[in-house]
């Protein structure tokens, strides 16, 4: 662009409230009725765009994949993946891991953002914890077909049996089975809460019959009582205090199956936080990558506007930072711990026989994204934003196959090195998960409301009310 | 429990929350208490006017919490001391570090549910029907745009036509009566 960028000239923009200057998250020139319209107008429609058809088709094809690829497994069992000794840990591992970060910025937006007071966050809340929920999905699968007997994955939880069996409380891998169970518990009952007042919404507003019965339960018969909101309002606000730490500690049990064992490149005490920010740095990924289509093609630049865009890439590019302090400072103490095998672990990460998906690694999570983000011209381009989003995504895949693989495969003993090489069944069922999350997206889109109608609601300037119980709108307009 | 039959309550309906408030406020300084506002989005100010402040659902979360941290430390010390004691590379049975972390998620668990239905149990929730829902303008209204004030029947100080008169004072959009 060669004019300047009509961002920051407060005449120019649209966003910026001439009478008091402040910027506003969503267009000018809507009320109450108007975007409650809009956004339960995409869900109450008999009229379902063919594209939507047309991509459920897609996904549910790829999604398929993993119904034969699991079908398979469960009939030969995991030696048909790549997994062997040296390189126990193979793609379960890695996309189990993947996954769940994923899912990690569907509650950073959904908790520690309203916590803060983000208020910005209220446009793309409930995607973003519809995308938490279904990426646990997607991650819950794996550890369950990694346990080689998942008919009995039940085992996992501590329940009283006639075997008199309980589960083993030292080990990280009980750890997670509570941190993943508990998120993913959490995160539903969040997510349905927040949606609670808007299926009254829906259930008010819809024609058909089945509709107005299913969100009429759905709903719990919700009536907007000013006692009930206040509840409410507490309850969603402890949620979120709950939410924050949880969210924290998930992927930091997950990096605990790393850590706690004695294995050169994985006992380190930086993992913690380093799998908290990639996992926050890879879901803010996932959010761009599912926001940008969202509005272009339901057209809800009013709602989910630029300037969410651009805060969505700001935390991009910290924890981006964050993560490549990580990587810097898995490096240095490969060197400072002055230990051999740390050293050969680093060395061989680098310039091994993989050392390739390291340099990938490097390219996509810190090269192109931290180079780029700095500029507000392109972290307000919503393509650029798009493209950049499958790169980190595919970046942060790479940084937990570079972990899981690039330790494993070459550990103490020379005799015992290897190599791993995945097989056509892991890539299907890792291809099929990503079926299986659109599709379900593709049905959260259609079927539920994918803004929340009542937060956006309490985002537009008519809800201000000045002392004495006069709406501030009024008394604005009255005098000018 | 108040007769579940005749009238509920008058319903009014306002364009603005503050009018919504201004009527409320003016309606518990007339002396009415048995009364409820219904608006698209949470409104402190009219729980302000309705003098609602305090809920018990920090307290719920509070309990779940402690439950949940001590049955879980409780269930793992069981578990790993008498239940079923494993020797895992010499440590010690009672490695209660190693405890902390499912007792950590437990609390999470236990404080987050017992917050959701806590809160829906003390809005008397799931109720599908509700009088209100009999009103012809309550629907459209109460959870898109419009602001509701109820005077309750069972109010004391209620008479259906010192209630109207009392609530036509504020200019709504409508007065109905709600029968059950």
């Amino acid at each position: 662009m060669a004019t300047k960028s009509p961002m920051h000239d407060p005449k120019l923009d649209p966003m910026i409230d001439p009478r008091t200057g402040e910027y506003a998250v969503i267009a000018p020139g809507h009320n109450f009725k108007s975007v409650t319209q809009k956004i339960a107008g995409i869900v109450l429609t008999s009229n379902t765009p063919l594209g939507w058809f047309g991509g459920l088709m897609v996904a549910g094809g790829i999604a398929t994949l993993l119904v034969v690829a699991l079908t398979w497994l469960f009939l030969k069992g995991v030696g048909i993946w790549g997994v062997t000794i040296p390189g126990a840990w193979g793609f379960a591992i890695i996309n189990f891991v993947w996954w769940i970060g994923i899912g990690h910025a569907g509650t950073l937006i959904s908790a520690i953002l309203l916590l803060f007071k983000q208020s910005w966050r209220n446009s793309i809340n409930r995607f973003a914890e519809a995308m938490t929920i279904f990426a646990v999905v997607c991650a819950g699968i794996f550890p369950l077909i990694h346990v080689g007997r998942p008919w009995v994955s039940y085992w996992l939880f501590p329940y009283p049996n006639t075997m008199n069996l309980w589960p083993q409380f030292r080990s990280p891998l009980a750890w997670d089975v509570f941190a993943v169970s508990t998120y993913a518990t959490i995160s539903i009952v969040f997510w349905y809460l927040g949606m609670v007042p808007d299926f009254g919404t829906m259930r008010d507003r819809a024609v058909m019959p089945v509709a107005k019965y299913v969100y009429g339960i759905l709903s719990l018969g919700w009536r907007g009582s000013t006692r009930h909101w206040i509840r409410y309002e507490t309850a969603s606000l402890l949620l979120a205090g709950l939410s924050t730490p949880l969210v924290l500690s998930v992927h930091t049990v997950i990096s605990f199956d790393f850590a706690v064992a004695a294995m050169a490149g994985w006992h380190t005490t930086i993992f913690p936080p380093y799998f908290v920010a990639g996992a926050i740095y890879s879901g803010f990924a996932m959010v761009i990558t599912l926001a940008v289509p969202i509005r272009k093609f339901y057209h809800l630049e009013d709602l989910v506007t630029l300037r969410h865009l651009d805060n969505m890439a700001k935390v991009m590019l910290g924890t981006g930072c964050i993560v490549g302090y990580g990587y810097a400072m898995e490096v240095f103490m490969s060197w400072y711990a002055a230990s051999h095998w740390e050293f050969f672990m680093m060395w061989n990460r680098m310039f091994g026989p993989m050392g390739w998906a390291y340099w990938m690694l490097i390219l996509t999570n810190l090269a192109i994204p931290l180079t780029t983000l700095w500029s507000r011209k392109l972290r307000v381009n919503a393509l650029f934003l798009f493209m950049l989003s499958f790169v980190i995504n595919i970046g942060m895949w790479f940084e937990r196959f570079v972990i899981v693989v690039t330790s494993l495969y070459r550990d103490y003993l020379p005799g015992s090195w290897g190599t791993y090489r995945a097989t056509k069944w892991d890539y299907m069922t890792f291809i099929g998960t990503w079926g299986l999350f659109t599709f379900l997206f593709l049905l959260f889109v259609r079927f539920l409301p994918m803004i929340p109608m009542s937060e956006i609601r309490m985002m537009l300037p008519q809800t201000k009310i000045r002392r004495g119980g006069e709406d501030a709108e009024k008394v604005i307009q009255e005098t000018v | 429990m108040p007769p579940r039959e005749g009238i509920y309550g008058l319903l009014a309906e306002f364009n603005t929350p503050g009018e919504l408030v201004h009527a409320t406020e003016q309606a518990h300084q007339a002396g009415y208490r048995r009364m409820e506002c219904y608006t698209p989005y949470p409104v402190e100010e009219a729980a302000a006017a309705l003098r609602f402040h305090k809920t018990r659902v920090p307290l719920l979360c509070l309990l779940g919490g402690i439950i949940g941290l001590i049955t879980a430390f409780l269930m793992q010390t069981w578990i790993s001391v008498w239940s079923y004691p494993l020797n895992i590379a010499g440590r010690p049975l009672f490695s209660w570090p190693a405890f902390i972390i499912p007792a950590y998620e437990w609390t999470i668990l236990f404080a987050g549910l017992s917050t959701a239905f806590g809160m829906f149990a003390l809005n008397g929730l799931p109720q599908l029907y509700h009088p209100l829902f009999n009103a012809p303008n309550f629907r459209n209204g109460a959870t898109t745009d419009k602001f509701f004030l109820c005077l309750e029947a069972h109010d004391p100080r209620f008479s259906i036509i010192e209630a109207r008169s009392f609530l036509e004072r504020f200019a709504p959009i409508s007065v109905v009566e709600v029968k059950h």
